[in-house]
C-alpha cells in the first residue's frame, strides 16, 4: 500500500502475470505515439520525464505546442533528430491487472531485423495501420514476420481514426482488407480496434466518438489476452548450457528447461548420442527440487557418467526430438550481403553452434501476396524457404511444435554478424 | 517465496549469466555496489551453485564513492568469498581529476569511462556484466542484452546485432568485447521486491536516516566528507533522506523520505512520481547525454 492508502501497482498482478507484446506497422502509423499514450494514461510518466518531454517536444516535436508523446520512446539522438524509429525500445508499465513489457519496433523496411528482434520475444502483437492509408506493404510484412516468429494473438489497431471522421465504413473496409490477407497466416486470434493514439480514443478509455464500436479498448484487450505458450504441455527439452563441476564428486548440467517438465527418476536421453541415464537430482541454490518445468533454471544430475557437454539436448526417452543433418526452414535474411546457397555459416540452435550451409533456396516469399517466387539468393529483409545441411547432426523439433527447440540463427563466419533466422 | 513474475525474471537472468560463463574465455562482473549490482551478484551465486561464479568482480573506484559504499563492498566480497578487483585510473588520480573542480563531465569521462576501458584492457576481459536496466533511461531502453563493442569499446547504437528469441550471438573477433545486461527486463520495483524477498544486503544509504545535506541547485547533496567545499551562504543541515541511486557522492542527490526498511521502500515505489535517475547530476545535462557516454564506452 502506498502511504496515501491507494495501491497503484499491486506487488503481483493476479492471475495473468506479465505480457510481452510489440507494436509494429509502417512508418508514421503512430506506434511511438500509441505507446506514449499508454504510458501517459496509465500515469506512468514521471514528473522529471514530463519536464524533459516538454523540452524535447519544443525542439523536435511534430505536434505544434502539444507534447509529442512519440518522443517518450524514441530514445536515440538520431531518432529524435530525424523523427524516425531505428531500433526497438522496451518500455515497462503496469495496471492493477497486469504488468507489461512493450517492444516499440521500427517501421522502415531497412530496420526489419530490429522489428524481428522485438517480435521474437513477444507473445502478442499490436499492428497499427493509418486509417487514411489502410493496409500497406509493411503491414503485411510485419504480420508475416510475426506469424513466422510464432506470435499467436494479433490486434489490428486502426489508428488516426480522428482523421477519417471516426468513420465505421472506413474501419470495416480496412478490417476486411486485412482479414483477406491475414487469414492465411494462422494466427489464433485477430482483434480489430479503431483508435486515436494522439487523442486517446479507445486506448485506455472508451471513446464517446466511436459509439458504434462495441469491442474492448486496447488496454482491456491487453489485460486479458492469453499469453500462455503452452510450453509446459510440450515434451521435455533441456539444452545443456554449462557443465557444473565444482569438484570431483559433483557433475551437473546447468540450463533452463525449454519445454515440458521432468521429475526425479525419469529416464533421460542425450538426443544426439542416444545415451540414456536416470535423473537423480534437480539442484538449485534454494535446495533440491522433485520436479522442474518449462522456464526453470536448474542443474540436473544423472545416475551415470555420460559424455554430456554444452550444446547437447536432454529429452525424456519416451518423447525424443528429431536428430538430422538435413532440413527445411523459413529464413529471414538480416545481413547486407545476400544469402548465398553453398556458403558456410555458423548456426546456433539451442545452446549449440554448428557449421551449416544453405544447400538450396526453394523459393522466396512475396510478403504482399504470400506467393512463392523462384530465386537464387535472399537479399536483406527477404524471407525464403531453404534447405539446410549441418556439418554434424543436430537435435530439434519442428518450429510449429516448439519455438524453443525449433528456432535457430545463422552467423556470418567472417564478421560474426547475425545474418539470418 | 518469490512471485511468479520474479521467478521468471530470475530464471532469465541466470540463463544469461550461464551463457557468458560457457562461451567467453575471460568474463568479469562490474560491481558498482548499488542495489542492482547486489541483485546481479546474488543471482550469480545462485546461477552456478554449487560452483562459485567463474568470474571476478570489478569495481571502478573514482575515489569519490560514499564511505559506506566502500565498507559495503569489502564486506560483500568477504562474505560471499568472491574475488574483487578494484581499479582507479592512475593518470586521473595523478592529475587530481575530481567531480568538484573538474566538473561532472570530465570526472565521469576520466574516472569512470576511461578507467573502465583501461581495466578491461589491463586484464583482457572479453565480456563484462553490467547491472543496467532498460527502464532506467531512454538509450538503455534500446540496448540489447548482449551488447556488442568493437575495438576500443565503441557502441554503435544505429547498427546493433539482431537478437532473436534467447539465441544470443556470443561470437566476437579479436579485440572486440561484449557487454551483457542480465537485468535488462527488470524494473526498479522488481529490484526492490527481489531484494526484500531474497534478503539481499544493501548499502545503508538506501534507507532513510538524518544526514548532513547541502541544498545545491535544487538537489540535496549529502556531505560525506570535508572535501566538498561549501559555497558562500551554504550550510549543512540535518535532513531525513535516502538515496534511490548511488554514485560519486557530490554527484548523487538524495531524496527526502522516511522509508527506513525494505518494506517501506517498496511502498514508496508504488507512489513514486519521479524517476530514479532524476537525482543524477550527470544525466540532467541533455537528453542525449547517456547515449553519448555509452558510445564512448560508459556502462
Ligand atoms: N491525428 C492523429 N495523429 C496521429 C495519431 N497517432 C499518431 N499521430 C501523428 O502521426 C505522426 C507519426 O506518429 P509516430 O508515433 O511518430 O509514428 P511511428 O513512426 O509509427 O512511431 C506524428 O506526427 C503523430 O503525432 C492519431 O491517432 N491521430
Amino acid at each position: 500500500m502506498a502511504p496515501d492508502g491507494t495501491s497503484k501497482t499491486p506487488p503481483e498482478a493476479p492471475g495473468k502475470g506479465l505480457l510481452r507484446f510489440l507494436t509494429c506497422g509502417s512508418v508514421d502509423d503512430g506506434k511511438s505515439t500509441l505507446i506514449g499514450r499508454l504510458l501517459y494514461d496509465s500515469k506512468l510518466i514521471l514528473e522529471d520525464q514530463l519536464v524533459a518531454l516538454a523540452r524535447d517536444s519544443r525542439k523536435h516535436g511534430t505536434t505544434g505546442d502539444d507534447i509529442d508523446l512519440a518522443l517518450l520512446v524514441d530514445g536515440l539522438e538520431a531518432e529524435r533528430e530525424q523523427g524516425i524509429t531505428i531500433d526497438v525500445a522496451y518500455r515497462f508499465f503496469s495496471t492493477p491487472k497486469r504488468s507489461f513489457i512493450v517492444a516499440d519496433t521500427p517501421g522502415h523496411e531497412q530496420y526489419t531485423r530490429n522489428m524481428a528482434t522485438g517480435a521474437s520475444g513477444s507473445e502478442a502483437a499490436v499492428i497499427l495501420v493509418d486509417a487514411r492509408k489502410g493496409v500497406l506493404t509493411q503491414t503485411r510484412r510485419h504480420s508475416y514476420i510475426c506469424s513466422l516468429l510464432g506470435i499467436r494473438h494479433v490486434v489490428l489497431a486502426v489508428n488516426k481514426i480522428d482523421l477519417v471522421d471516426f468513420s465505421p465504413e472506413r474501419f470495416h473496409h480496412i478490417v476486411g482488407d486485412y482479414f483477406g490477407f491475414a487469414q492465411a497466416l494462422g494466427f489464433e486470434s485477430i482483434t480489430s480496434i479503431p483508435v486515436s493514439a494522439r487523442f486517446g480514443d479507445n486506448v485506455t478509455s472508451r471513446s464517446e466518438r466511436l459509439r458504434w464500436y462495441e469491442g474492448p479498448t486496447l488496454l482491456e484487450y491487453l489485460e486479458t489476452v492469453d499469453a500462455d505458450h503452452e510450453l509446459a504441455a510440450r515434451p521435455f527439452r533441456f539444452p545443456v548450457q554449462w557443465v557444473n563441476r565444482p569438484n570431483l564428486d559433483f557433475r551437473g548440467y546447468s540450463g533452463t528447461v525449454a519445454s515440458g517438465s521432468v521429475t526425479l527418476g525419469d529416464r533421460l536421453v542425450v538426443a544426439a548420442s542416444g545415451r540414456e541415464s536416470a535423473l537423480v537430482r534437480i539442484v538449485t541454490a534454494d535446495g533440491d527440487l522433485r520436479s522442474a518445468q518449462a522456464g526453470d533454471a536448474v542443474t540436473l544430475v544423472l545416475a551415470d557418467e555420460l559424455d554430456v557437454a554444452r550444446g547437447d539436448l536432454l529429452a525424456r526417452t519416451d518423447a525424443r526430438p528429431e536428430v538430422v543433418d538435413q532440413f527445411a526452414a523459413h529464413v529471414l535474411w538480416m545481413a547486407e550481403e545476400p544469402m548465398l546457397p553453398g556458403r558456410s555459416y555458423l548456426m546456433r540452435i539451442g545452446t549449440r553452434y554448428v557449421p551449416a550451409r544453405v544447400t538450396s533456396l526453394k523459393h522466396k516469399i512475396d510478403v504482399n501476396t504470400l506467393e512463392h517466387i523462384a530465386a537464387k539468393t535472399l537479399a536483406l529483409n527477404e524471407i525464403g524457404l531453404c534447405n539446410l545441411g549441418s556439418a554434424t547432426p543436430v537435435a530439434f523439433d519442428p518450429y510449429a511444435e516448439n519455438r524453443e527447440t525449433g528456432a535457430f540463427i545463422l552467423i556470418d563466419r567472417f564478421n560474426n554478424a547475425t545474418a539470418g533466422a | 517465496m518469490l512471485s511468479r513474475h520474479l521467478q521468471r525474471l530470475e530464471a532469465e537472468s541466470i540463463e544469461i549469466m550461464r551463457e557468458v560463463a560457457a562461451e567467453f574465455a575471460n568474463p568479469v562482473m562490474l560491481y558498482s555496489i548499488g542495489k542492482d549490482s547486489g541483485v546481479m551478484l546474488h543471482m550469480a551465486l545462485k546461477a552456478f551453485y554449487p560452483s562459485k561464479p567463474p568470474f571476478p568482480l570489478l569495481h571502478i573506484d573514482t575515489g569519490w564513492k560514499f564511505r559506506d559504499m566502500i565498507r559495503h563492498r569489502d564486506m560483500i566480497a568477504e562474505r560471499y568469498g568472491v574475488r574483487l578487483l578494484v581499479y582507479t585510473n592512475p593518470e586521473g588520480l595523478a592529475r587530481g581529476i575530481n567531480p568538484i573542480t573538474s566538473g561532472s563531465q570530465l570526472h565521469t569521462q576520466v574516472m569512470k569511462t576511461e578507467a573502465l576501458k583501461q581495466a578491461l584492457d589491463k586484464w583482457g576481459f572479453d565480456a563484462a556484466f553490467g547491472g543496467a536496466r532498460r527502464d532506467e533511461e531512454k538509450s538503455r531502453a534500446k540496448e540489447r542484452i548482449f551488447s556488442f563493442r568493437s575495438k576500443g569499446h565503441v557502441w554503435d547504437p544505429r547498427n546493433q546485432r539482431p537478437e532473436l528469441w534467447r539465441l544470443y550471438n556470443t561470437r566476437i573477433g579479436k579485440g572486440e568485447t561484449i557487454r551483457v545486461f542480465p537485468l535488462s527486463n527488470w524494473t526498479e520495483l522488481d529490484v526492490w521486491q527481489y531484494t526484500q524477498a531474497e534478503d539481499i544486503p544493501v548499502v545503508p544509504l538506501y534507507f532513510a536516516a538524518p544526514r548532513p545535506v547541502v541544498l545545491r541547485d535544487g538537489l540535496l547533496i549529502v556531505r560525506d566528507d570535508e572535501r566538498l567545499p561549501l559555497e558562500p551562504g551554504e550550510r549543512t543541515q540535518m535532513r531525513t533522506v535516502r538515496f534511490r541511486s548511488l554514485g560519486c557522492y557530490p554527484l548523487s542527490a538524495a531524496v527526502e523520505s522516511t522509508a527506513a526498511t525494505l518494506e517501506e521502500i517498496v511502498a514508496e515505489m508504488f507512489a513514486a512520481r519521479t524517476s530514479e535517475r532524476s537525482g543524477r547530476v550527470i544525466d540532467a545535462d541533455e537528453a542525449a547525454s547517456m547515449e553519448k557516454k555509452k558510445r564512448e564506452g560508459y556502462f
